[in-house]
């Protein structure tokens, strides 16, 4: 277990090292911070803006920048934005929380719902009810998440005035953003849990536990959903990780405070700083992730444990 | 209904969607006696099994007529009018059931222990405790070593053999009135059945329970049953006490499948193989197919084929931390044989002794640790591509699984002359056609065959094409590895016959990789024995199967079962596990030398680590 940890710690610190050189080294190839920041300025002369990529540190080699983060990063300091120069700590920490909360609400929604969905289409298999199971599964797959969240925001907040249209204000602002994630979402997990039920029910094993007088549920429940785990745990952490790129268009939309929504004005800033920091931050969760799979695995399937 | 029986079938009929699977069938199971339902694949046997269980819903299956009456406790009840809730009270406590695969009856995510508590817990009024000190019991009743602690081990930390006992304990648990075995030893190696089969034959007189034993196999029914059912396509042929099927069976049909059985033991007395007139069933009618004949093709004079001599294969499987390697599967430990033209050089033994390694080392599936392979003479160390690609053509390999042997998007008319173009035999388009159709007709189908894919044909029949398959390249030796195994014994009787017919017509000589002794009696010439990568015993094969020198061939002889039951033996039940391969990096195999016993005949001078006496 040591030498598992120990092996991807290492395997972590290559991939922020990789993931931020990268996004460091590519977002000074989109523009410059000096330009939009002195943008309505009236005249500029070229002085000025050396004077600002001074002032912020731009005017050295990219690797004294790159190193600057780097370093930066193990004390716990991301630097300050261009733009107002907050720490860009403070930032992330308001909008960690509220982004990893409407990941977590949606994915645990979605899951609430697709496993017994996704149980009941497979032991109903080609029955009407599995047909309307999949049937709804496909249209929801079919909706564009931007789309559905707007037609969410007319028909709740705009016509029946029943939702708030935007902002994180309370649980009751958690509807609309984790419903239209949670509905794409448990579109792909009906069809997933359906199939890897179908894939289990056809094992030994559950023929077993019926013989041996077991009641359906718990042949269901206990004895197959648990073997189904392994790869539906590997899809759900795959999930979570396209959840957080996916989330940016729906925060958005719904004005929510969080990574995606830094992250955007960040870009349209060139705030290199705060880019950076969103970014590695993200790599580090999508890190965190994978390796709760990794000790998940172990922990619901015995053959990989006692390997 | 006035019989007494505990379960009085009458009339079943079972289909799934408008396929009748099973049809009319009646039979009744007296309490505390054995009925062995008999029958090849596709007879509806298994599927009666669950019907009984009222399990056959879950596959797609539904009761159409009859009646299942089921008297305990002097109530009769018929199960097909029971609802579901009522047959879950009877499920595993009054009726229960062991299947056939082992290594998958088991849920690989909890413990043994937790597998049988639930059961009890299902049924009885136990506390947790009292249950697992039950479930402890259980596993002492079927004869597991350290009880205790098998309770908290997973299954896949348990052998074939003890998860079928492991599978007993839990069928076991609420005392069943009558325990239903689908091929309970089927997947197992022969020493590992014979130790299943005694533990239910005492557990049963013990618990004075029915048992119906589920099984294709004549030589485990003459070894098990009071009384026998017969089916064929979903129909009961005939029911009779054991003794009197054997001794006078009265359908066409059962004569057909009796004479059909490899009987260990049937060869004694003779030098060579032998080829018999086979009675076959075609059309519902009985017709005697071949004829007598002394299989004498081995040609001894000639220089070996194939000379093997202290080849070793191992693979590495564990690493440690920096990639050196820590365990190795030692699976072929210094074999050295020979492979002369014209004949049967049989490779038995149990999982593990690595007697399919062999095979494919030599067909270059594989490649070799060390040692020295010829061909001809000629060392495969130094032979050219070509050479190489040469040798591929003249050494055919047929594997076990005729289903998943053959690429089923291609005709098999496209299989059978892939081996023709890719050696350059025959270049013209036409002539391609008409080899295939000849080679067809050779292993006993037709040449309009040719342009069909193989999901048409039944097993014997794939099993056909790949013979012809391997004809195509005119080999001098092919490699057959467990090539029976998968077929039903009329089938598989066909098939040897075929093998011996090719064999005479053709020279070829056989490397035949088989764990059933009776087919290997039937086939070979010699025979290797083989125990964990070593030669135990080898020698003609009459000297191996009439006076076996060596313990492991004695003790693999005497656990195959005999299909005869008056010669039902009440031997001392044969104790422990197959041995593993797998060794740490450290610890080297003890190499056993060979001595010669009789003129041909060798036999490893000490007993190997593993094998209890």
């Amino acid at each position: 277990m040591a030498k598992f940890l120990i092996y991807r710690v290492l395997q972590a610190i290559f991939v922020v090292f990789v993931v931020t050189l990268t996004v460091s080294f590519a977002i000074r190839l989109t523009g410059d911070p000096a330009l939009m920041l002195s943008q309505g300025a009236g005249s500029i002369t070229e002085a000025d803006l050396e004077r600002i990529r001074e002032a912020l540190g731009l005017n050295r080699p990219f690797l004294v920048q790159y190193w600057e983060f780097i370093s930066g990063l193990f004390v716990g300091d991301f630097g300050r934005s261009f733009m107002g120069g907050t720490p860009v700590i403070n930032l992330i920490e308001r909008a960690l929380p509220a982004t990893l909360m409407l990941a977590i609400v949606s994915l645990v929604v979605s899951i609430a719902v697709s496993i017994p969905l996704g149980i009941k289409a497979a032991t109903a298999r080609g029955t009407w009810i599995d047909q309307a199971i999949r049937i709804f599964s496909l249209i929801g797959l079919s909706f564009p998440n931007f789309w559905l969240a707007i037609m969410l925001v007319l028909l709740f907040s705009i016509t029946f005035r029943l939702l708030p249209p935007s902002g994180m204000e309370g649980p009751v602002s958690f509807i609309m953003p984790a419903a239209t994630m949670a509905i794409i979402l448990t579109a792909t997990n009906v069809r997933l849990v359906r199939t890897t039920m179908l894939e289990t029910l056809r094992s030994q094993y559950v023929m077993v536990a019926r013989a041996k007088g077991l009641s359906e549920t718990t042949v269901l429940y206990k004895h197959a959903l648990r073997n189904c785990a392994i790869p539906l745990i590997t899809y759900f952490g795959l999930q979570f990780g396209g959840l957080l790129g996916g989330i940016v268009v729906i925060e958005r939309v719904f004005n929510w405070p969080g990574l995606g929504t830094l992250a955007f004005q960040a870009v349209a800033a060139r705030d290199y700083p705060v880019l950076q920091a969103v970014i590695t931050v993200l790599s580090l969760l999508i890190i965190a992730i994978n390796l709760l799979v990794d000790i998940a695995y172990g922990l619901v399937d015995p053959r990989i444990r006692t390997e | 209904m006035t019989s007494k029986a505990l379960l009085s079938v009458r009339s079943l009929g079972v289909a799934f969607g408008s396929e009748h699977v099973v049809e009319d069938l009646s039979f009744d199971v007296e309490a505390g006696r054995t009925l062995a339902i008999v029958g090849e694949s596709g007879s509806g046997k298994s599927v009666t099994s669950l019907a009984i269980m009222r399990l056959v819903e879950h596959v797609g299956g539904s009761i159409t007529q009859g009646s299942i009456h089921f008297n305990a406790d002097g109530v009769s009840r018929d199960l097909t009018a029971l609802s579901d809730k009522q047959m879950r009270a009877l499920r595993g406590n009054d009726i229960a059931m062991i299947f056939q695969e082992p290594m998958t009856s088991l849920n690989p995510v909890f413990t043994v222990g937790d597998q049988i508590i639930e059961t009890l817990l299902v049924h009885e009024e136990l506390s947790r405790n009292a249950a697992r000190e039950e479930a402890r019991r259980l596993l002492e009743l079927v004869r597991l070593p350290d009880a205790e602690a098998q309770l908290k081990r997973y299954p896949h930390q348990l052998s074939g053999g003890m998860r079928q006992r492991v599978m007993i304990a839990m069928a076991l648990a609420c005392r069943p009135k009558l325990l239903i075995a689908d091929e309970p030893t089927t997947a197992l190696d022969v020493t590992i059945q014979a130790q299943i089969l005694s533990i239910i034959r005492d557990l049963q007189s013990q618990l004075e329970m029915a048992v119906i034993f589920i099984t294709h196999d004549m030589g485990v029914v003459a070894q098990m049953a009071d009384d026998v059912v017969v089916m064929h396509r979903g129909r009961r042929i005939e029911q009779a006490p054991v003794a009197d099927l054997f001794a006078h069976p009265r359908e066409a049909y059962t004569r057909a499948l009796l004479s059909a059985v490899p009987r260990l033991g049937s060869m004694s007395g003779e030098d060579l193989p032998r080829r018999e007139a086979l009675t076959v069933i075609e059309n519902g009618e009985p017709r005697t197919i071949g004829g007598n004949s002394t299989q004498d093709t081995a040609r001894y004079d000639e220089a070996p084929l194939v000379s093997i001599r202290d080849l070793v294969t191992r693979f590495d499987i564990r690493k440690n931390f920096f990639g050196g390697v820590t365990h190795r599967v030692h699976a072929v430990e210094k074999v050295s044989f020979d492979i002369y033209p014209g004949e049967t050089m049989a490779l038995v033994g149990e999982s593990g002794s690595g007697k399919s390694t062999i095979g494919r080392t030599i067909q270059q599936l594989q490649a070799a640790t060390s040692g020295d392979i010829r061909f001809e003479g000629k060392p495969l160390a130094q032979m050219s591509k070509a050479e190489q690609m040469r040798l591929r053509q003249k050494v055919q390999y047929i594997f076990q699984d005729p289903f998943a042997s053959l690429d089923p998007r291609k005709t098999v008319g496209f299989s059978i002359a892939e081996p023709i173009r890719t050696h350059g035999l025959i270049d013209n388009r036409r002539a391609i056609d008409a080899r295939v159709g000849e080679l067809l007709e050779r292993v006993g189908l037709e040449a309009h065959h040719a342009g069909r894919y193989p999901h048409e044909f039944s097993g014997g029949q794939r099993q056909r094409i790949c013979i012809a398959r391997a004809l195509a390249s005119k080999p001098k030796l092919i490699i057959a590895d467990e090539a029976l195994s998968a077929l039903d014994v009329s089938i598989q009787a066909q098939i040897i016959d075929l093998f011996m017919e090719l064999q005479k017509d053709e020279g070829l000589a056989y490397l035949f990789i088989s764990h059933d002794m009776a087919v290997v009696e039937r086939m070979s010439h010699r025979v290797a024995v083989l125990y964990l990568g070593q030669i135990v015993e080898f020698g003609p094969r009459r000297a191996v199967f009439e006076s076996p020198a060596h313990s492991y061939t004695r003790r693999l002889l005497q656990a195959v079962p005999v299909a005869d039951p008056g010669a039902r033996r009440d031997q001392p039940m044969l104790e422990g596990e197959i041995a593993s391969p797998v060794r740490s990096v450290s610890d080297e195999p003890i190499i056993l030398p060979l001595s010669e016993t009789a003129p041909g005949h060798f036999v490893a001078t000490e007993k190997p680590v593993g094998i209890p006496a």
